[in-house]
C-alpha cells in the first residue's frame, strides 16, 4: 500500500502511549433484545481504532453508550474516560469531556453559513450578543486546521459532502475534542474525499486526538487503522494490533463472520446472450439548470444474461443516467433513443418504465428506496401492486403468498414478513427492495449501489442474487463506487466522467487502474 | 393485561381511545343521571355529529397523504347555500339539489387539487385560500342571508328509518340494520379467522376473534336497542346512515384498494412512491378532490337539518374534523392514520361536547377541556414512543389490527433514541 500522506506520524507508537479510554463490560439491553452484552474496548492516546462488525452487531449502539446518547443508567458496565470514571447523561456532558460523535447523516444545518454552523449552540458571545467577527476568524484557523478553504459565509448546502465532512470536524475541533467517533465517515464521499478525509484524521492523530472510526471500507480501515476491535452479535471478539498482527482485510473479515470466507464473491459462469436492451445518444440535462448536461450523448448496451458495471466518480452522473432512463425519473430529457428487443421504446414516465420490464433500485435505500412505515409484505408488492389486484381490490392472502415466497427464496432473516421494514438490518432491507423488482419480473434491472452500508456476510448473498437473476437471462446493470465490487461481479464495465461514457472494458481486461484511468481521463485532458 | 392486549390490535393511541371513549360515557353516565345514553341524546348526538364525522373521512386520507384541508367548513358553506338556491330560484327537485351539490363539491376539489398537486403549492396554502375564497363565495350568492331548503330535501339531515311492519313497539327498520350488522360482523370475523388460518400467518387464538365479535356484537345490539326505541317518529337518522355506508366504503378503499395503498405510499415516502410507478400527482388529486366531494356533502346534510342555509355554516369545522383525526391516531408527518380511528376520534369529540352540555358546562370550558384532550391525547402518544415502548399493545400484536403507528411516526426526532441499531 502506498503512503500518499506527509502527514502521517510514525513517530508515535500507540502501543506505548497511555490509555485515554476504557469501556468495561458494557451491555446494553433493549426490550427483547440483548444489543451489547460485555463489550470491553480500549483506546491509546493518539490511536485510530477502528470498530468492526457486521451490519447489527452492536457497533453504533456501543457509540452511542460512550457519547450519551444512551444515558448513564440504561446500560450496564463502566466507562474510563482520561482516568475519570464517566457517566454521561446526555451527549454535551460527553462533548464537556471532549468525546465527540459525528453521525453518518451529517447534522448540519443546510441554510446556514459554514460559520454559524461550526458555532451552532457553542456561539461567543459579549453580554449575549454574538461576536461574528470573532467566530469569522475562528472559523478560517480551524478551516485551515482541516484543510478547507472555502468562504465562511458560505451557506453549507452549497459544498459538496466531503467538505461538509469537514465543517462536522471543523465544529469538533473548536470544541476542543480529545476523542473524534466517526461513524462511515467516508461512506457518501469519492475516492479522493475519502482519500483526503483520512490523511486528515491521521494528522488528527499526530496532533494527540484518537479517533475511533466505523467502517465498512475494510480497506480504509487496513490502511489507517492503529488496533482494530471487531464485533459480532453484541459481544467484543477480538482486538488487533494492525502492525503487529499483520492484519489484511480478510483476516478482519474473518473476524466479523466468524469463519473464512472462501471468496468475497460467488462463483459464476455468465450465460452470456443477445444484445436487448440499448440507449443511443442519451442526452439529458439539469433538472434547474438549464445550461448545464448530466448525461452527454452516452450510447451503451446490455446483453441477455449480462451483469454490465457502470463505474464513476462520485457525481459523474451515474445515478442520473440510471434515473433518466428510468421514465425520466431525474432531469429534462433532450435526445437519444432507447430500443429494446430491437423497438425503440419512449418511458415517459415510471409506470410506462415498469410495463416495458424496467427496474431501478436506488442507491439510498431510506429516503428513495422505500416507505419505512411499512411492512415487508407491503413493500414486497408495492411497484407490481396490479398482479395482486382484481378490479383494484388488493388481494391480501396473494400478497401475504408472494412476500413469503421471496422471503425464503432470498433469505431475509425476519420474525415474519408482517414486521415493519424499519426494523430491518440494511442488508436485509435491500433483500426487501431487491423482492419488489423481482416481483415485477423486469427484463432490465438497474441497480445503484446495492450493497452500499451492508455488511461483508449479506454482501455475498445480494451478489448471489444478482447473478441468480442475470442467469434467468435478465440483464443487471450495478453501478457501484466501490471498483473491487465491480471488478469481482461484472461482465462488462462501462465507465463515466462528467455525464460521458469514456469507455468499456471486458472483465478480463479491466483493473482498479484501467477504470480509475478512464474515470478521470477527461479531467487530466482538459 | 395480555389478554387485553390479544383483544385489541391497532395502535395505541388508537387502541387509548377505545378506552377514553368508554371511560368518558361511563363518566357522563354517572354524571348526568343516565342521560348520555338515553334514546333521545344518543339520536341527537348522531344527528348533531354525523357531518363533522363525514369530514373527518375525508380529511384523515389527505392528512394520510401528508397534506391538510382547511377549507372544509367554507366548501361546506358554499355548497349548501348554492344547493339551497338552486332549490329555491330554479326549483330543482330535492334529488337534483343533491347531484348539484355533488358535482360543485367535485369542482372545487379539482380546483384545489389541481393547484396542490400539478403546481405544486402546499396544500396548507391552497386551502387556506379556499377557506377564505368560498366562505366569501357563501355570502357572495347568498347576500349573507338565511336560504331555507324545501321539506322533501331536509329528509337527508333530519330523517330516520320510517315505521314499516307490524307494531312490535320498536322501529322496526333500525332492529333489521342491527341485526344484520350483527350477522354481517360474525360472518367477516370468523371467515378473516379462517383464511388467516389457511395462510399460516401470526393467527389470534380464536377465543380473542370470538371475544371481540361477542362485545361488538353486545355493542351494535345496545344501539339497536336504543335507536330503536326513541320518541314516536325518531329511530335511526338518516345522517347516521349515509355515515355509515361511508365508513364501511371508505374504510375498505384506504386499507384493501391499490388506491389506497398509493395514498399510504405517497404519505410514507413520496420519492419512493413515484420510484415504485405511483402516480404521486394524481393520488394528492385525488385526495383533495375528494375531500371537497365529501365537503359538499357535509355541508348539505347540515343545510337540511337546520332547515336553511346560512352566512356562517361550516364555520370552524375543518378544525373539528383534523382534531378528529389526530386524535384517531393519525401523524403529523403523513403516512400513518385509519378511517376508523378518526371515527373514534370523533366520537370522543362529540361525546366530550355532549356530555358538557348535559353537565350545563358552558362553551368556554367545553373549548378549554377539547383543546386540552386533544393535547393529551398527542401527547400520549408520543411520550410512549420516547420511552421506547413503541407501542406496548403493537409489540405484542405485531399489528394484525390494521396499520401500526411505527416508533418513527409522529416522533421523527426521537427515532435514534428509541429504535435499536439498524
Amino acid at each position: 500500500m502506498t503512503k500518499t500522506s506527509v502527514l502521517e506520524s510514525d513517530t508515535l507508537m500507540p502501543s506505548a502511549n497511555p490509555i485515554i479510554l476504557q469501556m468495561q463490560s458494557i451491555t446494553k439491553e433493549f426490550p427483547g433484545v440483548k444489543a451489547l452484552s460485555d463489550v470491553s474496548i480500549t483506546v491509546r492516546a493518539s490511536e485510530i481504532h477502528s470498530i468492526c462488525g457486521e451490519n447489527g452487531a452492536g457497533k453504533s449502539t456501543l457509540m452511542k453508550v460512550l457519547s450519551g446518547v444512551y444515558p448513564y443508567g440504561s446500560y450496564d458496565g463502566e466507562i474510563v474516560f482520561q482516568n475519570e470514571v464517566c457517566q454521561f447523561k446526555d451527549i454535551r456532558a460527553s462533548e464537556h469531556a471532549g468525546i465527540v460523535i459525528i453521525h453518518q447523516e451529517l447534522a448540519l444545518i443546510p441554510e446556514l453559513s459554514i460559520t454559524e454552523n461550526i458555532f451552532l449552540g457553542n456561539e461567543p458571545t459579549k453580554f449575549g450578543i454574538i461576536n461574528w467577527d470573532e467566530a469569522r476568524l475562528r472559523t478560517i484557523e480551524l478551516m485551515a486546521r482541516v484543510g478547507l478553504s472555502e468562504d465562511p459565509d458560505t451557506p453549507v448546502k452549497e459544498i459538496g459532502v466531503g467538505k461538509q465532512q469537514l465543517v462536522e470536524i471543523a465544529k469538533a475541533l473548536n470544541k476542543s475534542v480529545k476523542l473524534l467517533i466517526l461513524d462511515e465517515p467516508t461512506a457518501a464521499l469519492n475516492e479522493s474525499d475519502s482519500q483526503h478525509l483520512l490523511d486528515l484524521i491521521r494528522g488528527l492523530k499526530g496532533k494527540g486526538i484518537s479517533c475511533i472510526m466505523i467502517s465498512h471500507k475494510l480497506n480504509e480501515i487496513e490502511q489507517v487503522s492503529d488496533s482494530i476491535t471487531i464485533i459480532r452479535d453484541g459481544k467484543s471478539i477480538e482486538t488487533l494490533d494492525v502492525k503487529a498482527d499483520g492484519v489484511d482485510e480478510d483476516r478482519i473479515i474473518k473476524g466479523m463472520v466468524g469463519r473464512t470466507l472462501e471468496s468475497r464473491f460467488p462463483e459464476h459462469t455468465p450465460k452470456i446472450g443477445e444484445v436487448f436492451f440499448e440507449v443511443k445518444n442519451w442526452t439529458v440535462r439539469h433538472p434547474q439548470i438549464a445550461d448545464r448536461l448530466v448525461c452527454k450523448n452516452s450510447s451503451f448496451n446490455v446483453r441477455r444474461g449480462e451483469i454490465v458495471g457502470f463505474a464513476g466518480l462520485m457525481g459523474a452522473g451515474r445515478t442520473e443516467l440510471a434515473r433518466s432512463l428510468f421514465g425520466r425519473s431525474y432531469g429534462h430529457y433532450i435526445s437519444g433513443q432507447i430500443i429494446k428487443d430491437g423497438k425503440e421504446i419512449t418511458l415517459r414516465n415510471v409506470p410506462e418504465a415498469i410495463k416495458h420490464g424496467l427496474g431501478y433500485v436506488t442507491e439510498d435505500r431510506k429516503t428513495l428506496g422505500l416507505n419505512l412505515l411499512d411492512d415487508i409484505k407491503t413493500t414486497t408488492v408495492a411497484a407490481n401492486l396490479d398482479a395482486i389486484s382484481k378490479r383494484s381490490v388488493v388481494n391480501l392472502g396473494k400478497e401475504y403468498e408472494v412476500a413469503e415466497q421471496y422471503r425464503k427464496q432470498l433469505r431475509t432473516k425476519t420474525p415474519s414478513v408482517d414486521e415493519g421494514v424499519s426494523k430491518l438490518s440494511g442488508g436485509n432491507q435491500q433483500k426487501v427492495v431487491l423482492a419488489k423488482w423481482m416481483f415485477t419480473d423486469p427484463d432490465l434491472l438497474i441497480l445503484d449501489e446495492p450493497t452500499r452500508g451492508i455488511d461483508v456476510g449479506a454482501k455475498y448473498e445480494i451478489y448471489g442474487i444478482i447473478q441468480a437473476l442475470a442467469n434467468q437471462g435478465k440483464g443487471v446493470i450495478v453501478i457501484s463506487s466501490e471498483l473491487p465490487e465491480l471488478l469481482g461481479i461484472s461482465d462488462r464495465i462501462y465507465t463515466i466522467f462528467e455525464g460521458a461514457i469514456t469507455g468499456v472494458l471486458n472483465k478480463s481486461q479491466a483493473s482498479q487502474e484501467s477504470l480509475m484511468k478512464r474515470m478521470t481521463a477527461a479531467k487530466k485532458s482538459a | 393485561m395480555n389478554a387485553i392486549k390479544q383483544l385489541f390490535g391497532g395502535n395505541t393511541r388508537q387502541f387509548g381511545m377505545i378506552f377514553a371513549l368508554v371511560a368518558l360515557i361511563v363518566f357522563f353516565q354517572f354524571m348526568t343521571g343516565g342521560v348520555i345514553l338515553t334514546p333521545d341524546n344518543v339520536i341527537n348526538l348522531v344527528n348533531g355529529y354525523s357531518y363533522i364525522l363525514i369530514l373527518a373521512i375525508g380529511m384523515v386520507l389527505v392528512i394520510i397523504a401528508g397534506h391538510i384541508d382547511l377549507s372544509v367548513g367554507s366548501v361546506a358553506a358554499f355548497v349548501g347555500i348554492v344547493v339551497a338556491l338552486t332549490m329555491r330560484d330554479w326549483h330543482l327537485p330535492w334529488y337534483m339539489g343533491i347531484v348539484v351539490g355533488l358535482v360543485l363539491g367535485a369542482l372545487i376539489g379539482a380546483w384545489q387539487g389541481f393547484f396542490v398537486a400539478y403546481v405544486g403549492i402546499p396544500a396548507f396554502i391552497v386551502t387556506l385560500a379556499g377557506m377564505l375564497l368560498f366562505r366569501g363565495a357563501n355570502q357572495y350568492f347568498g347576500k349573507s342571508l338565511t336560504v331555507p331548503v324545501p321539506t322533501d330535501f331536509q329528509f337527508i339531515g333530519a330523517g330516520y328509518l320510517n315505521e314499516v311492519g307490524p307494531d312490535t313497539g320498536y322501529n322496526n327498520l333500525t332492529l333489521l340494520v342491527g341485526f344484520i350488522i350483527v350477522a354481517a360482523l360474525i360472518w367477516s370475523g370468523l371467515r378473516n379467522h379462517r383464511k388467516a388460518v389457511a395462510l399460516g400467518a401470526d393467527v389470534k387464538p380464536l377465543w380473542v376473534t370470538i371475544t371481540k365479535l361477542v362485545i361488538l356484537c353486545a355493542v351494535v345490539l345496545y344501539a339497536t336497542y336504543l335507536f330503536a326505541t326513541g320518541r314516536p317518529g325518531t329511530s335511526f337518522p338518516v345522517p347516521g346512515i349515509i355515515l355509515g355506508v361511508l365508513v364501511l366504503a371508505y374504510g375498505f378503499i384506504a386499507a384493501r384498494t391499490t388506491i389506497g395503498r398509493h395514498i399510504y405510499a405517497v404519505g410514507g415516502n413520496r420519492h419512493a412512491a413515484a420510484l415504485s410507478g405511483v402516480k404521486s400527482k394524481r393520488t394528492d388529486f385525488l385526495v383533495i378532490l375528494n375531500m371537497a366531494v365529501l365537503a359538499g356533502l357535509a355541508g348539505m346534510i347540515f343545510v337540511a337539518r337546520s332547515n336553511a342555509s346560512g352566512p356562517s355554516d361550516g364555520v370552524g369545522w375543518e378544525l373539528d374534523a383534523i382534531a378528529a383525526v389526530f386524535i384517531g391516531g393519525a401523524a403529523v408527518t403523513g403516512g400513518v392514520g385509519t378511517v376508523v380511528g378518526s371515527m373514534i376520534g370523533g366520537l370522543v369529540m362529540a361525546v366530550l361536547n355532549n356530555g358538557l352540555q348535559l353537565m350545563g358546562v358552558g362553551s368556554d370550558m367545553t373549548q378549554i377541556i377539547k383543546g386540552l384532550v386533544l393535547l393529551a391525547a398527542v401527547v400520549f402518544d408520543v411520550y410512549n414512543k420516547s420511552q421506547g415502548k413503541a407501542s406496548f399493545i403493537g409489540l405484542m400484536m405485531k399489528k394484525l389490527g390494521g396499520r401500526d403507528n411505527p416508533d418513527l411516526a409522529v416522533a421523527e426526532p426521537l427515532r435514534d433514541a428509541v429504535r435499536t441499531e439498524s
